[in-house]
């Protein structure tokens, strides 16, 4: 369990950075907190020749909400989300799912950033990211710089659309209005683990009535998934329990969870069904 | 001033906790790093195993070539269809489980060790594997050893005239089949060496974090054929064992053999991956069980089937039938049960092999017998407090189906006394309540006794070719006045240090600070068995308690002379030797008198103050009941332990505090054996709980608050009243919530006859699915 041989820079700022990066290509890794490669790293899964180490750039750990979005730098840490980081119903989501995140050393140096480039498919960022509709900032040498929308970046498990070269420089959060409701609830079999199974809810009330919901799942194998099924159960309903139940019926009926040492997929659809009712009911359908 | 009963803070502490400890990690600094290739496959044929190109110069690649004249590792047992099965050091031929080392890499840094490894070109012709107990008893499996065509490597049974009678004669049969899966004992620290060839004497040096550094040296010395005085073994500071450190591995050897073909210093620090994969499993089991209960729910015979897994090859020194005998010789437990009738199979498979794990088969028959017994009650009609109370062992000294002697226990008093805190008529009330509102609450118990402290004498009885059992102390002052204990038990975590320095501080009236505990170095201690089977405390306080009354009696004689009275009229106490008329001497002021002005006192007490005192018991039982209430989430099978107490009876406690954290250290093992911990293994024999992310010990945040009640019952047969206590913790959890889960979940007509009870387990019992594992 000892890392292979690699090459290490500590770049003072990103265009220094993104240039290492653009020099190395496929061979080069971005190092932020470093919680989810190192160890990958030190079993030899992850091999990369190049360590881009960000940490000493300034200017990274931004976390500011602008323009009615929440913009999260690339070295804002996990730990930083356990008070809410803005107002309202996100700033209060983002402060719920932080607590499921490992443990608070881990919280101390993993980044949100960090989470999204990593791709796992129990992280919470992602389906948080996802089920919110979250766009993600990326630079690469010679300024250049390409948004995409996070449903197009989740492609499997550790894989992402980010191209050689590039550097995932920032997240963005729409900021959610008081009519917007949220919920998150996750199973996992110890404090702190990877998920077996997890949802992420957002729906947007009006005269009682559900506007707009997207629900997001994770830890079932794969990348993140929007539960659209599900999600379109609720559109025109009252909250009801009966309207989560149908929804979280429709969650479970259309994921595609997979089985591992720790339960069969069969298992994981009961969690999809009991953690999209847990997160819809504290969303207010219940 | 009474120092047995205080709860005094550990002596081990402070270093360990400024972070000053000394490892074996510690003292690799400077040693060639060792790594070893190990087997990608559970079963195959090396077709040809190469060195990398390029070996860097100082690496070097080690081979079954390059060691000719190593032996096996044979471990022996003279009866019960025992086949000899031998483990190579590295193999020439055959790999046998995934993980089994192959060849080794040493280099300037493990870094590029393992960069080396990499390079080796191995090629290996898999053969289908044989994994899995039910693999490996199918008619026609292929056979792991040919040695055991039919893959049983021991088998022991006991078939007592009139069983058949007895059981026909029953009113109620309850039967009860069950799985333990398989576990690894996870110490904080794995395994490590760091072995040394010292020029100027020739001699050899092993630094290993091991339990048995005497033991270690006689195996290594056997398979490596060197005189044992050439080869000194020190275990330092040891971070747990739990058992996993006992056994003799082929990693020691190799770094031992290193060591000495290249008289160089050479480093192994397993790691994690290889702790899991390649270190010993344990309890991988499946048992059968019927018993049959006479109108008053008193049971009249028991039957069981026991098979274990045992892994591809057998643990040294105890044998593999460590854990198949166990259960076969302890199944009736705390219980009267006129006659029993068991056979017990240890089965060869392409997998890690088992060997002792804290309380070794204990945990898996007390879930047995405590399961049937809450069985048996929902079967008659009679309350799971109720049928313990009327099978419970109350007349000691009582004799046990297979011949043991159990001494003076509080069986009954423990149940009680656990009844009695866990209120469960105000249970029965809540539960009812929460069941109205959909919530599933249970409340489990598990009575136990535990064999513990036991010598020569039980170990001979298990006819193995290394008889285990006695300590001996040497013993003396020095000339300040110190005393000097050097034991051949062998701390790895539990604190030994601080206890048998209260026994030995009370029996010479000395402050146990006086008291120096050496071990874990064969240079400097006698031969002995150091620490398993919770012994140490009383076989080594034992040994210990008769060595320092010898050296209280000569320093009796000593001070009487000095002091001009009767040596009757001597008391030791406060650091004096003090006379019934007041008149005093401080006992290192006989000391000095003794080494220094031998003159005066040679013909009392001769030219030291150096004794000898060895301790071989019959062994005693200690005893324990555990009980909790639990809360089942019927949405996912989730468990929360609600509370969990246990009544524990060891005898005279001689530190409440360490005996309190070795309850409590148990429990945690046991909640991990209950809920979490599994080794899993593919069809193809690939071990896929690699990780700690796969393999998951409870963390303190699945530890909840652990209620200990101690009951005292002084046995005759121990010397200090001490019964051992080290593994119960372990023994009584995983019958205890699978009771409370199985009770939780009465209202479904299922209960728990897998452990650990994982969600998915649950929930698929909740659910009305097919188990994974359906009872034959």
């Amino acid at each position: 369990m000892k890392p292979a041989a690699f090459d290490y820079f500590a770049p003072r700022n990103l265009d220094e950075a993104v240039a290492l990066l653009a020099k190395h290509g496929e061979d080069g890794r971005v190092l932020a907190g470093g919680q989810s490669l190192v160890p990958t790293m030190a079993f030899r899964m992850a091999r990369p020749a190049v360590l881009v180490d960000i940490n000493r750039i300034e200017g990274l750990g931004h976390l500011s909400a602008q323009e009615g979005q929440l913009r999260i730098g690339a070295l804002a840490r996990h730990a930083h989300f356990e008070s809410a980081v803005t107002p309202g119903p996100l700033g209060a989501l983002l402060a719920r799912v932080v607590r499921h995140i490992a443990h608070p050393p881990i919280r101390m140096r993993g980044t949100f950033c960090g989470s999204l480039a990593h791709a796992d498919p129990a992280s919470e960022w992602c389906a948080t990211t996802l089920a919110l509709g979250g766009t993600l900032v990326l630079r690469s040498a010679g300024a250049d710089t390409r948004e995409v929308a996070a449903r197009d970046w989740f492609q499997g498990v550790f894989t992402t659309a980010i191209r050689p070269g590039e550097m995932l420089v920032e997240v963005r959060l729409p900021v959610l209005g008081p009519e917007w409701s949220c919920g998150f609830a996750e199973f996992s079999r110890r404090a702190g683990d990877f998920a077996l199974a997890m949802a992420v809810c957002a729906l947007r009330l009006d005269r009682g009535l559900i506007r707009e919901a997207s629900i997001a799942l994770g830890g079932l194998g794969g990348r993140p998934v929007l539960a659209l099924e599900a999600a379109a159960t609720l559109l025109g309903q009252v909250p009801s329990a009966e309207a989560a139940s149908a929804a979280a019926e429709a969650a479970a009926a259309h994921c595609d969870p997979h089985s591992d040492v720790h339960a069969p997929a069969e298992y994981r659809r009961d969690l999809v069904r009991a953690m999209a009712r847990r997160a819809l009911a504290q969303a207010g359908v219940a | 001033m009474n120092w047995v009963g205080r709860r005094l803070p550990r002596t081990e502490d402070p270093p360990l906790l400024r972070g000053e400890g000394r490892y074996v990690p510690d003292i690799a600094l400077g040693a060639r790093a060792v790594r070893f290739l190990r087997s990608p496959v559970a079963s195959g044929r090396i077709v040809s195993l190469r060195a990398p190109a390029g070996l860097p110069p100082g690496a070097l690649f080690v081979t079954a070539a390059d060691m000719p004249e190593a032996r096996g590792i044979r471990p022996a047992l003279r009866r019960f269809e025992y086949r000899a099965v031998e483990q190579p050091i590295l193999p020439r031929e055959r790999v046998h489980f995934m993980g089994q080392p192959i060849a080794l890499i040493a280099a300037e840094s493990a870094e590029l060790a393992e960069d080396l490894l990499e390079q080796v070109e191995l090629e290996i012709e898999a053969e289908d594997p044989v994994v899995g107990l039910e693999a490996a008893l199918a008619p026609g499996a292929p056979a792991v050893h040919a040695l055991a065509p039919n893959n049983v490597i021991v088998e022991g049974a006991i078939r007592p005239d009139g069983f058949a009678d007895a059981m026909a004669g029953a009113v109620h049969v309850v039967e009860f089949a069950f799985r333990s899966r398989r576990q690894n004992a996870t110490p904080l620290e794995g395994r490590g060496g760091v072995a040394e060839y010292d020029r100027a004497t020739g001699r050899l040096r092993l630094a290993a974090s091991c339990q048995m550094p005497h033991m270690l040296r006689s195996g290594i010395c056997e398979v490596l054929g060197l005189p044992e005085a050439d080869l000194q073994v020190v275990a330092p500071d040891v971070g747990g064992g739990f058992g996993q450190k006992m056994s003799l591995f082929p990693e020691y050897p190799a770094l031992v053999w290193l060591a000495r073909r290249y008289r160089g210093r050479f480093a192994w620090i397993e790691d994690r991956y290889e702790n899991l994969i390649a270190s010993a499993h344990s309890r991988d089991q499946k048992h059968i069980l019927r018993a049959g209960f006479n109108a008053q729910g008193q049971m009249v015979a028991l039957e069981a089937d026991i098979l274990a897994d045992i892994g591809a090859f057998s643990c040294y020194p105890t044998t593999c039938a460590v854990e198949p005998l166990m259960a076969l010789a302890e199944y009736p437990g705390p219980y009267k049960i006129p006659s029993y009738s068991v056979r017990a199979r240890g089965v060869l498979t392409h997998s890690c092999p088992a060997a002792p794990y804290r309380g070794v088969s204990r945990p898996v028959i007390t879930f047995g017998i405590e399961r049937l017994m809450d069985r048996a009650a929902a079967a008659i009609g009679l309350d799971p407090v109720e049928i313990r109370r009327r099978n419970l062992h109350d007349v000691f000294p009582a004799k046990s189906p297979t011949g043991f002697t159990l001494d003076e226990g509080s069986y009954i008093e423990a149940l009680d006394e656990a009844a009695r805190h866990l209120d469960i008529p105000a249970f029965r009330e809540a539960q009812a309540e929460a069941r109205r509102g959909g919530r599933l609450l249970g409340l489990g118990l598990a009575v136990f006794n535990e064999r513990t402290g036991y010598g020569t004498p039980a170990f001979a009885a298990r006819s193995m070719e290394i008889v285990p059992g006695y300590e001996v102390v040497d013993i003396a002052m020095t000339p300040t006045g110190e005393v000097e204990a050097r034991i051949g038990a062998s701390p790895h975590g539990q604190g030994l240090r601080t206890t048998l320095a209260q026994i030995i501080a009370d029996r010479l009236g000395i402050d146990p600070l006086a008291v120096r505990i050496i071990h874990g170095d064969t240079d400097r201690t006698p031969y002995g068995w150091g620490t398993f089977a919770s012994r140490s405390l009383v076989v080594g306080g034992g040994a210990c308690q008769i060595a320092a009354d010898r050296l209280a009696a000569k320093l009796r004689r000593g001070a009487a002379r000095l002091l001009q009275c009767g040596e009757e009229e001597v008391v030791l106490r406060d650091g004096l030797a003090v006379t019934g008329a007041g008149a005093s001497i401080p006992l290192r002021e006989v000391a000095r008198i003794v080494h220094q002005r031998s003159e005066l006192l040679a013909d009392e007490v001769g030219f030291n103050l150096a004794e000898s005192g060895s301790y071989d018991p019959p062994g005693t039982f200690s005893n324990a009941c555990h009980g909790c209430i639990v809360e089942v989430e019927r949405e996912t099978g989730a468990v929360r332990i609600l509370r969990y107490l246990v009544v524990e009876d060891a005898g005279r406690i001689i530190n409440p505090m360490i005996a309190d954290g070795q309850v409590r250290g148990g429990v945690a093992q046991g909640i991990a054996n209950a809920l979490l911990e599994e080794i899993h293994y593919a069809p193809d024999g690939n071990c896929l709980s690699a990780t700690l992310a796969d393999y998951i010990p409870p963390t303190c945040a699945e530890i909840p608050e652990i209620e200990i009640h101690h009951l005292e019952t002084i046995s005759s047969a121990t010397l200090t009243g001490a019964k051992g206590l080290g593994e119960g913790g372990t023994i009584g959890a995983p019958a205890a919530l699978c009771n409370a889960i199985s009770d939780a979940l009465a209202p479904f007509g299922v209960d728990i006859a897998e452990f650990p009870a994982t969600p998915p387990r649950i929930l698929a019992l909740i659910r009305g699915r097919r188990a994974v594992w359906e009872a034959a």
